[in-house]
Formats: structure tokens, sequence, C-alpha cells
């Protein structure tokens, strides 16, 4: 297909539907502190529908508690969050979670021992009618594998208990149960972190899949400048808490990210020995 | 950079499932414990003719496996779920003797039967809310409660034996008739296996067991769950001393205690529930609890003594783990 027009329109749309349909999330000066430590100083940005968002920066940057922010496990000290268009205070990660944000954390919150199709339905089991509510099990193995299968993750079956996967595997497990809880608005963390380029790879299609099926907005938090541009339509960098650079992916490239990055660490570095 | 955009179908090189069906990967940990069961039973009726198919035997076989396997019940749910309850043995002489005193005190039996397992269940509340809350390992707090529990039995008993009250058929029923306590422990297993496989509760008790963080973040209860089970565990230790009681017609305040707790935990270990949590089974255990019987009833028969009862017990519970931690792994994950 015709990838690069693809690309463009889409981040085409993303710039038209900021005045049409509203943005999936948009945050105004952000500010989280946490005692005197100031993690979060100003954040502001925006997320539009069907958008991929990669947000770069070092350990310390703030990319954590942006994402915990976001997923209503910590609340801003100041500013304004907004979630399809409304100004909205996410009070609870069930709050968060209720108006189709959901996260899939870089522990990935799988339970090792239960099968694939467990996992994907933990806590949000189907039960059979009746008094004793006792689980459904071939509903829920049929809608895992189909669910897996829409997406385009492949396992031998969804019985395998989780502990017999790979690393990507499993991620794409955690993704896909993130999905399938009708999430809109989709926060990865670090989820291709201490991976090998094949596993990677299996990711970053599985994004991209996610993507092209539409409806779905999402945040990746990054750590490779080059597979974040691979990947996103637009990329935030973070630095000590601010927003330094933002800038559509086609537009940028990876020594533009290193220069930034370099010429704030040398300011760090001046500033130290005043 | 356009091309990598474009989703290739990465196939995932995924290990092949193993060639067997799937009932015996379901069950494979508990037709493991079943083959070791079903060969020493096989043994001893060929050394000694009239193990298994005489009426006293089986009634003196069942009356072993009955008690040990109940409380393993509890014990599972607990294991599975990172805990352990070591004051179980305890209960099971404090419960019958508080069905005893609302007796006493002018309740009908089936309402002091209720009080008992009630004075059981407010143990395992105790035992589960200093875990939860206080978060005490439960290793040490149900200690704690082993000894104290212990003692508050010998205080209001007064170190003596009462006999059973109530009726022949409610007795019968609650065991005194030869077949009543291994019935209880069928109709029990079903429940408890359909409990933990079945049902949100055990499927959540497992993820709880597998990963505390991450059933949290996925909103599971887990210490609601941790003091629901310790909660079970204290209520089957409970009717399994009340049973015991009217198995024998007395109410000892020495029943019980130590010895059961830890034959209720080997059978749990040997029936395939490590207490490294996350996972585990009600039937295995049962079947642990058999082997057990057939080791004690076995040994007794053939003229062996109980001394040696226990080395065997001891050999067996450490090949059991040693074979599920590193036979059952290496199984499990084709030799990677």
């Amino acid at each position: 297909m015709a990838e690069p027009q693809s690309g463009t329109g889409t981040r085409a749309d993303a710039a038209s539907a900021a005045n049409a349909a509203p943005l999936a999330m948009r945050g105004d000066q952000l500010v989280k502190r946490f005692g005197a430590v100031t993690a979060l100083d100003g954040v502001s940005f925006t997320l539009g529908p069907g958008e991929i968002l990669g947000i770069l920066g070092d350990n310390g940057a703030g990319k954590s508690t942006l994402v915990k922010i976001l997923t209503g496990f910590h609340q801003q000290t100041d500013g304004t969050l907004y979630v399809n268009g409304e100004e909205t205070l996410l009070r609870s990660v069930d709050h968060a979670r209720s108006l189709g944000i959901e996260c899939v954390y870089q522990d990935l919150a799988l339970a090792n021992s239960l099968s694939i199709y467990h996992n994907m339905f933990l806590n949000r089991e189907i039960v059979r009618r009746g008094p004793f509510r006792l689980l459904d099990h071939a509903k829920m193995r049929e809608r895992a594998a189909q669910c897996l299968d829409d997406i385009g993750v492949h396992v031998p079956s969804v019985d395998l208990p989780v502990e017999r996967l790979s690393g990507g595997q499993r991620q794409a497990i955690a993704v896909a149960r993130a999905v399938n809880s009708d999430a809109r608005i989709l926060l990865l963390d670090e989820p291709l972190a201490a991976m090998g380029a094949r596993e990677a790879a299996l990711i970053i299609d599985l994004v991209l899949r996610l993507k092209e099926k539409g409806g779905l907005s999402i945040i990746m938090i990054m750590h490779n400048y080059a597979q974040t541009l691979d990947i996103a339509d637009r990329i935030m960098l973070m630095q000590r808490g601010r927003v330094t650079f933002e800038q559509n992916s086609a537009q940028t490239s990876v020594p533009e990210l290193m220069d930034i990055v370099r010429r704030e660490y040398r300011a760090m570095r001046g500033n130290g020995t005043h | 950079m356009n091309t990598a955009n474009e989703p290739r179908k990465v196939e995932v090189p995924a290990r092949p499932a193993r060639p067997r069906g799937l009932l015996l990967t379901h069950w494979s940990a508990e037709l493991r414990i079943l083959l070791v069961a079903m060969l020493l039973a096989a043994y001893f009726e060929f050394a000694n003719r009239d193990f298994l198919l005489t009426n006293a035997s089986l009634v003196n076989l069942s009356q072993f496996v009955a008690p040990v396997a109940i409380i393993a019940f509890g014990e599972i749910m607990l294991m599975i779920g990172g805990d352990i309850d070591l004051s179980v043995g305890m209960v099971f002489a404090f419960a019958p003797f508080m069905m005893v005193f609302a007796n006493d005190a002018g309740a009908p039996m089936w309402l002091a039967l209720v009080a008992g397992l009630v004075a059981a269940a407010l143990v395992g509340f105790v035992n589960g809310a200093v875990t939860v809350w206080l978060r005490l390992p439960s290793f040490v707090t149900t200690l704690g409660t082993l000894f104290l529990i212990n003692g508050i039995t010998l205080t209001v008993s007064r170190g003596t034996p009462v006999e059973t009250p109530g009726s022949t058929a409610f007795a019968n029923a609650m065991g005194a008739w030869g077949y009543s306590e291994i019935l209880w422990t069928a109709g029990l297993a079903f429940v408890m296996h359909v409990l933990l496989r079945h049902t949100r509760w055990g499927l959540h008790t497992q993820a709880a067991g597998a990963n505390p963080l991450g059933a949290s973040e996925a909103g599971i209860h887990v210490n609601r769950l941790r003091l629901g089970n310790f909660i079970i565990a204290a209520i089957l230790a409970g009717l399994t001393g009340i049973l015991e009681g009217f198995r024998i017609t007395s109410i000892d305040p020495q029943a019980g205690g130590n010895q059961i707790t830890f034959l209720a935990i080997a059978a749990a270990v040997i029936g395939g529930t490590p207490l490294t949590g996350g996972s585990g089974t009600i039937i295995g255990g049962l079947i642990g609890a058999a082997v057990l019987g057939i080791l004690n009833d076995g040994f007794t028969l053939i003229g062996i003594n109980a001394f040696m009862f226990n080395i065997i017990l001891g050999a067996a519970i450490l090949a059991a783990m040693v074979f599920n931690i590193h036979v059952g792994r290496i199984g499990r994950k084709g030799g990677r």
C-alpha cells in the first residue's frame, strides 16, 4: 500500500480533527510535585484521535510521572487535563479505565501460572448465568482467540500458561488484554524495553496494526530514538520535567534529537560547574 | 523507514504445543500423583491380601484420609495465594468445644454446629486480618495463633475431654458412621475444586499468588481474597475437628494438633501444590492425602512400625518438591 500517504494522511487528519473531532487527550501546563521535588514542571501535550505519540526522555525526565497521571494513579498538583475534549480530573485508575484509558505497565501485570485466556480476561471474566456465577471458560477461550486473531498475534493455544511465552509474546498478550477491554486511549510504558530486535519488531507491527484498525489513540513511552521515529506519528522529548521538543516524526531525525539532548546535557554540566 | 512501517506478518516462532490431549495436559499433575497412589495401593494389596478390599480396612483408610484431605483443601487455597496457616490443627480442637458450649447453653444441635464453625471462622478472620492489615507474614501470624488457640482450648475445657452431644442420627451424619467422613470429603473436594477452577474467587486467588502487584493493577482486591481464604481454611479445620469428635464420640482438647496440620500441608505438597504460590490443585491434595493414608495403613498392616512411616513421609515430601520444582519445570519448558 501507499505507506507515505497513509502516514501523512493520518497526521493531516489529526491536525484537522483538532478543529472537528475533539482531541483524545490534552494536557495543559501539568505540574506534579512530590514534596520538594518537582517531577512535572508545566507539561502541555496533545493526542489526536488515532494518533501515536512517542514520548522520549532520560530517566527522571518525568515520563513515568506523566503516565501515572494519565492513568489516574497520581493526580496532578496543577494544570488541566482534557479527555475527549472535556476537562477531567482522573480520580483513580478505575475512573481512567471507565473513560477507556488503559495502560500496559512495564511489569505487564500478567499472572504467569495462568493461561493466556485467563490473563486476557483477568478481573473481567465472563461468567455464566445462575446463582453461582461460574466462569464461562469456553466463551472466554473463544473470545480470547478471536481477539488475538483480530490483531494478528499468533499463539499455539490460548490454554498455554503465560510463563511458557517469550517476552515479546507476553507483551503482546498484555497489549491484547488492554485492547480487548475497549480501550480508546492506550498507554504503553516502555513496551520495547529489554527486548531483542525480532521481538521488538513483533510489538511494533502489533501497534501499527492496532492503529490501522482505528478507534485507538496511543501514547508510547520509549527509549530508542530510531524505533520511536519509526512508529510514532509525532514525538515529544521530555527533559527535567519539561517538554523541550515536539515535532512530527517525518520532520525530524535521530541526529537532530541527539543534538537537542546533547545541548541540554552540556547546559546542565555548565550549570553544574558554577 | 516507510517499508519498516508496513505491517509484516511476523509469525512468532512459537514453541510447538505438546502433541498430547487437552485432558492430559490439564490434569497431568493430578494424574502423576494418582499413578503413585495406585502403585502404592497395588503393592500393599499384593503384600497383604486384605489391604483394600475389606470393609474394615476401607473404613480405616477413609478415616485417615478424610481429616487430612479436608484440612488440606483450605491449606491449598492459602498456599496458592502465597500464604500458609499453621494454626489449623488447633482450630480443629477449638471449634468442637465451642459447639459443645453452645449446645450446653441451650442451642439445638444444628445451631451449635453453626456456632462452632463461626468460632472457627473468627480465628480465620483474626489470622487474615493480622496478616493482611498488620502485614505480618502468615507463617508468623499463625504460629502465634497456634499457641494462642491451643491455650484457649485447654483453658476453657480445663484440659478434659467431653462426650459428643446430640442424637445418634446427627452424630452419624457428622462423622460417626464409617463412611460419613469420606462422603463429606468427596462433597467438599467437589465444592472446593469448583471454587478454585470455576469461580472468579479461585481464579483471582491464583492470579494474586502468581503476581500480587499485577493482580492489584488489574483491579483485583488481593487482601480481601487472602482474608477470605484464611476464613475458609479455618472453617474447614473446625468442621474436621467436629467430624473427628463425633467419630470417636469424644471431644478432646488435645485432638488434632500440629500432626494434622503438617500432614495436611504434606498432602497439599505431595499432591502438586508448591509453597511458591500461584498454582495448586484441590484434587491433587485429595490424592496426596490418599497417598499418606495408603502409606500409613499399608505399613501398619504389613507390620512395619510407625517410625518407618515418618521416614517414608519425609522422603516423599522431599521427592515431591524436588520433582515439582525441577522435573516439572523442565517438562513444562521443554528443556529450554
